[in-house]
């Protein structure tokens, strides 16, 4: 056999790829095309981006003006920050995996060669993304309310409060691979509602009831904050910590595994 | 490995697959291959495991026992499905979206796709490519959602009743760009209900009826399967006296019309003559396509 190795190399690049695409481009793709569908629907982009820092303006600056506490004022945005990054995570996986498990969009996603993960990833930095732009009104929001924090804690309860929708992801994504469309919304409110009230995020709950809230990752996630914006706390942040990447991690496993078996 | 032996492997194949959904046996060792070139239809009434076998081959399932191959790999690998472009009955897309972006979004999946401008021309979507998807009409949605199987360009390519909700003429150009696909040598599996589609497209047909395959052959080969014949004429006598006689599988009257079934034409044809005189405007048809294929699916029912 005689072959002329320069043949051989410029033989060679025909049968391959010019440029070889980057595995990464379908990750891009996805959430650049998820985050894009969130804020092309007003009924779930107009609430869960505004509602967070015109409720708290409306109730930390025109009807409670008045406090003149600073640790109280403190605890209300600290309440409204989890309140602002749980909707898109609950909602976000909770009501759209539901549909688009139902309508077949999931399904054809998997028989398409789209990377496993993308499809949840992209729903994630969706979430992320709303929750960052939330924390970014929200904290506007204090500053203009008069809030006195340094740039350090600022970012701290930024940086926490934005991971902190991850449990709420997970927490939408275990409703969402089991409701069906129509009953997901309401599984999701069913969830969502009671734990804020019951959460005490906004005002100390009655004693007989005060121990509801270490049933809820927004109670711990509140505190995780509170602790960073200096304020006294009954959980100690290594033990809101663990509880939340616990949530997470465990109903993300349940999801997944259930998302596996049933599709 | 040569390129003959390359081409003479499947692009996908099930060996003796069965899968089992509690009591209800939806596919009993079933054994199929699409080789490359080839439009095959997969046929079959309701409920008969065309949807549980396309389910395997796409990885979407596994079997219980048995295998299922795409390019000789598992299709639960996303490496072997890079090879293949997927359009489902089932199947919302991102409402949300507009058309180019659906395919953008589905191009991305693939090493190698068309640039979505070409997509766009080759599926008549370029005066829409900017709409929401929404927005658009059924028939329009099952083009984008063939723009999105074809992306990729796939050498093997999945169609379940791609032209459902389309009008006659959006069929017609759906059927054209087809048989360019497989001119440019993609091989289609198809799923339809449609059979004057399967008979104007498939190359090969297969039939499947209660998780078995009954028949695979051309269109020709599977309509000389069923000897059966309908013999049409205006005559006095009923339907029941006829359906009495040994060699008539069946007989009704419609209108003027009695519509007698059987095996053996000339002798049913012979005694008609004989029982009426009078008898007029006979006629001797072969089975078609769908003629075939009741045939077929309902001896496996018996």
């Amino acid at each position: 056999m005689n072959v002329n190795p320069s043949e051989a190399a410029r033989e060679l690049p025909r049968v391959m790829p010019v440029v070889a695409p980057s595995p990464w481009r379908p990750y891009w793709i996805e959430a650049k095309y998820e985050t894009l569908r969130a804020l092309r629907m007003p009924g779930f982009a107009l609430p869960f981006l505004i509602l967070p820092a015109g409720l708290y303006l409306l109730f930390a600056v025109v009807l409670f003006g008045t406090i003149k506490d600073p640790k109280a004022a403190l605890q209300i945005f600290t309440g409204f920050a989890v309140f602002g990054v749980m909707g898109p995570g609950v909602f976000g996986f909770g009501m759209f995996v539901a549909l688009e498990r139902e309508q077949g969009l999931l399904t054809l996603k998997r028989a398409l060669p789209a990377p496993p993960a993308a499809y949840l990833l992209a729903k994630m930095v969706m979430a992320l993304l709303f929750s960052v732009i939330v924390m970014v009104s929200l904290i506007a929001a204090g500053l203009f309310a008069g809030l006195t924090l340094n740039v350090w804690q600022w970012l701290q309860i930024g940086l926490i409060d934005v991971a902190g929708a991850l449990p709420f992801c997970a927490l939408g994504l275990f409703v969402g691979v089991r409701a069906s469309g129509k009953s997901a919304p309401a599984y999701a409110n069913l969830i969502f509602q009671p734990m804020i009230y019951l959460s005490g995020l906004f005002y100390p709950l009655p004693r007989a009831i005060q121990w509801i809230p270490f049933g809820s990752p927004a109670y711990y996630l509140e505190q995780l904050a509170a602790n960073a914006a200096g304020l006294p706390t009954r959980v100690p942040a290594l033990v809101s910590v663990t509880v939340l990447v616990a949530v997470t991690l465990g109903l993300t496993w349940l999801a997944l595994r259930r998302l596996a078996r049933a599709g | 490995m040569t390129p003959t032996t390359m081409n003479a492997e499947p692009l996908a194949e099930l060996s003796a697959a069965s899968k089992r959904f509690g009591p209800t046996v939806a596919l009993d060792r079933l054994d199929l291959a699409v080789r490359s070139g080839e439009l095959f239809a997969l046929l079959g009434p309701n409920g008969a495991g065309k949807s549980t076998a396309i389910s395997l081959l796409l990885g979407l399932l596994e079997p219980d026992s048995g295998a299922a191959r795409l390019f000789g790999r598992s299709p639960r690998l996303v490496a072997a499905r890079r090879g293949i472009g997927v359009m489902m009955q089932e199947a919302a897309l991102a409402p949300e979206l507009r058309v180019r972006e659906q395919i953008e979004l589905a191009a991305s999946y693939y090493p190698a796709p068309d640039p979505t401008a070409a997509v766009l021309e080759l599926t008549h979507l370029t005066p829409l490519a900017e709409r929401p998807y929404a927005k658009l009409s059924g028939g329009q949605k099952r083009q984008v959602q063939f723009a999105v199987a074809v992306c990729g360009r796939p050498r093997l390519l999945f169609l379940d009743e791609p032209t459902v909700g389309m009008d006659l003429q959006a069929r017609e150009s759906m059927w054209a760009t087809l048989r360019r696909l497989v001119a440019g040598g993609t091989a289609i599996v198809l799923t339809t209900h449609y059979l004057e589609e399967a008979e104007a497209l498939a190359s090969r047909v297969a039939v499947l009826a209660k998780g078995r395959l009954v028949a695979s052959g051309t269109v020709d080969e599977l309509r000389a399967l069923v000897v059966r014949k309908q013999i049409s004429c205006a005559t006095r006598l009923t339907a029941e006296e006829v359906a009495a006689w040994p060699a008539v599988a069946g007989a009704t009257r419609q209108q003027r019309h009695l519509r007698v079934t059987t095996d053996h034409a000339e002798e049913v044809v012979r005694r008609l003559l004989d029982a009426d005189d009078a008898l007029r405007e006979l006629e001797v048809h072969r089975a078609g396509l769908a003629e075939a294929f009741t045939e077929l699916t309902k001896e496996t029912v018996k």
